[in-house]
């Protein structure tokens, strides 16, 4: 048992070797150790993914740690699937801009002429019709959609995986992210690869064994179950493969960012 | 690190015959760093947790809850989202884009702070000597007296500004070992990724909106635990205990220090 602590009386502040040679040696070979192990750490991260396109800035120490500890966690994770009695009845639509006569006369048509343009990093740029995206084998699942705000509910989701359209367009090994954007103007955010391919991401025509309806986003919808809401765009109209989002409006990956939200959105 | 109270130092007390106080060492440096930081992305988290929760202030039990669906209860304020039915006619500011990145970055700094500060807690003896309620201590009698005592407001002793008190001892425990741990757990629980690839952490707690609402309270009992910390610091001398948390030092009459040193040893 060693002496309680009050017994140590300090001897002040006389002593002169406080910071002896040695000491700063070693503080100083710390410290050099730290920023190379610092610098080696970003290069890893860099090479294998882990850095997000908003990581500059204040907000870029979280955002890199949170996205890179989940990429490293969820890469191959499922979001939680759920039974058909946990569907929400009725499913809550968040607000949407007032359609526009471009809209309503699309939607007048039972959204025949609507198209998905999918381009960039891709061998054969491609436009799909409602019908056409139809023609693959559908995907159907019961997830759960929650909004940033802090409410949520499940419904069930139908469509065509991403991974089949990119794979219809063959998208070139190059290839980072894909930018998806809305027919609503300035309204796009991207996503990665790994959720790009993941089983779950799928362009949505149907919710709950009926068509899309127009307040969720139909004719066409990105459902993206592992992030919240506001990565999962309504009114899809186009998609673009690419490496660096740089390109794109202010070069942080979507109108979200833009708006001072974060680009990764899992948490 | 400087003198640290759990480093046993060799130099030994050396009263000398001229001066009545003497500075002690409290506090190690590294339990005034990570408590300081952790203070600090409590209050980032306060804030931002509450900037979030204005967005949607209505709470749920089970896995979903919205503005179609009874709530478990209803804070009795305005919202900062328009389609949320509060009553109120206005809207507060929204802040959630600096409140959600604010929110996860003081958690990633306050969550590695807490794991340096177990690590150093685990191996320097800190949750041993200081924290795990001494032998003699573990009784209903010295339990009920310690709460009697606090419940009388009696002034601490002066023996008291070198070590804590029972009732500080059990409160410090209770927030690092299952406050803090349950309120990263029922944060995580709301993560749509994390739960992806741990289920049972959200499985277990009824739903996502339970973790919401669960996360909600333990908060607020942290909430509780600060005010009532600050009240004390305040009632045991603000003055003194705060430079001890900052400098590491109590000043202290030499005569007291003996006291506490022979009723320590006996």
């Amino acid at each position: 048992m060693s002496e309680p602590s009050y017994h140590n009386v300090s001897p002040g502040r006389a002593s002169p070797s406080k910071f002896s040679r040695r000491q700063l040696i070693a503080t100083g070979l710390t410290a050099a150790a730290g920023v190379a192990g610092v610098g080696v750490a970003a290069r890893l991260a860099q090479k294998y993914g882990l850095v997000p396109p908003d990581h500059g800035g204040v907000w870029g120490l979280g955002e890199t740690l949170t996205y890179a500890s989940q990429r490293l966690l969820t890469r191959h994770s499922l979001a939680r699937e759920f039974s058909r009695d946990q569907i929400s009845k009725p499913p809550f639509a968040n607000e949407i801009e007032p359609f526009t006569d471009e809209f309503k006369r699309l939607q007048a048509g039972r959204f025949a002429d609507w198209r998905l343009s999918v381009d960039g990093m891709v061998a054969r740029p491609a436009s799909f019709s409602i019908d056409q995206l139809k023609s693959y084998p559908s995907h159907t699942e019961i997830t759960m959609l929650q909004c940033e705000e802090g409410w949520s509910y499940i419904a069930e989701w139908i469509g065509v995986p991403l991974s089949q359209v990119l794979q219809t367009v063959e998208v070139l090994p190059q290839a980072r992210y894909v930018v998806y954007f809305s027919f609503e103007p300035d309204t796009w955010e991207s996503i990665d690869m790994a959720d790009a391919l993941h089983p779950q991401t799928f362009l949505t025509y149907g919710m709950n064994g009926d068509e899309l309806p127009v307040g969720h986003g139909g004719p066409l919808r990105l459902r993206v179950p592992r992030q919240v809401g506001y990565k999962n765009v309504k009114f899809l109209t186009h998609l673009t493969v690419t490496d660096n989002l740089k390109k794109f409006g202010k070069g942080v990956g979507g109108a979200s960012p833009e708006g001072g939200y974060a680009w990764y959105a899992g948490i | 690190m400087g003198d640290s109270a759990f480093v046993p130092s060799a130099v030994s007390a050396v009263p000398t015959a001229v001066p009545t106080r003497t500075d002690t060492s409290r506090h190690s440096a590294l339990v005034r760093v990570t408590h300081w930081v952790t203070a600090l992305c409590f209050f980032a988290l306060l804030v931002s947790g509450g900037e979030i929760v204005i967005s949607h202030p209505r709470f749920y039990w089970g896995e979903v809850g919205n503005d179609l669906t009874p709530t478990l209860f209803k804070l009795p304020i305005p919202a900062s989202r328009k389609l949320v039915p509060t009553g109120y006619g206005y809207l507060l500011p929204d802040g959630n884009g600096w409140g959600r990145y604010l929110h996860f970055q003081a958690a990633w700094v306050v969550i590695l702070t807490g794991l340096l500060y177990l690590i150093f807690g685990w191996l320097s003896g800190h949750f041993r000597k200081n924290l795990v309620p001494r032998r003699a201590e573990l009784s209903w009698r010295a339990f009920s007296k310690a709460v009697v005592s606090h419940l009388r407001f009696e002034k601490p002793g002066e023996a008291e500004a070198w070590s804590y008190n029972l009732l500080q001892r059990v409160a410090y425990l209770f927030v690092i070992f299952v406050l803090f741990p349950l309120v990263i757990w029922t944060g995580l629980a709301m993560s749509p990724a994390f739960v992806s690839a741990f289920p049972a952490t959200v499985n277990v707690l009824g739903g996502q909106q339970s973790a919401r609402t669960l996360h909600f309270f333990v908060s607020l009992s942290l909430v509780l635990f600060l005010l009532v910390h600050v009240g004390m610091v305040w009632f045991a001398g603000f003055r003194s205990r705060m430079r001890a948390m900052i400098t590491g030092r109590v000043a202290t009459p030499l005569a007291a220090a003996d006291v506490a040193v022979d009723k320590e040893s006996t």
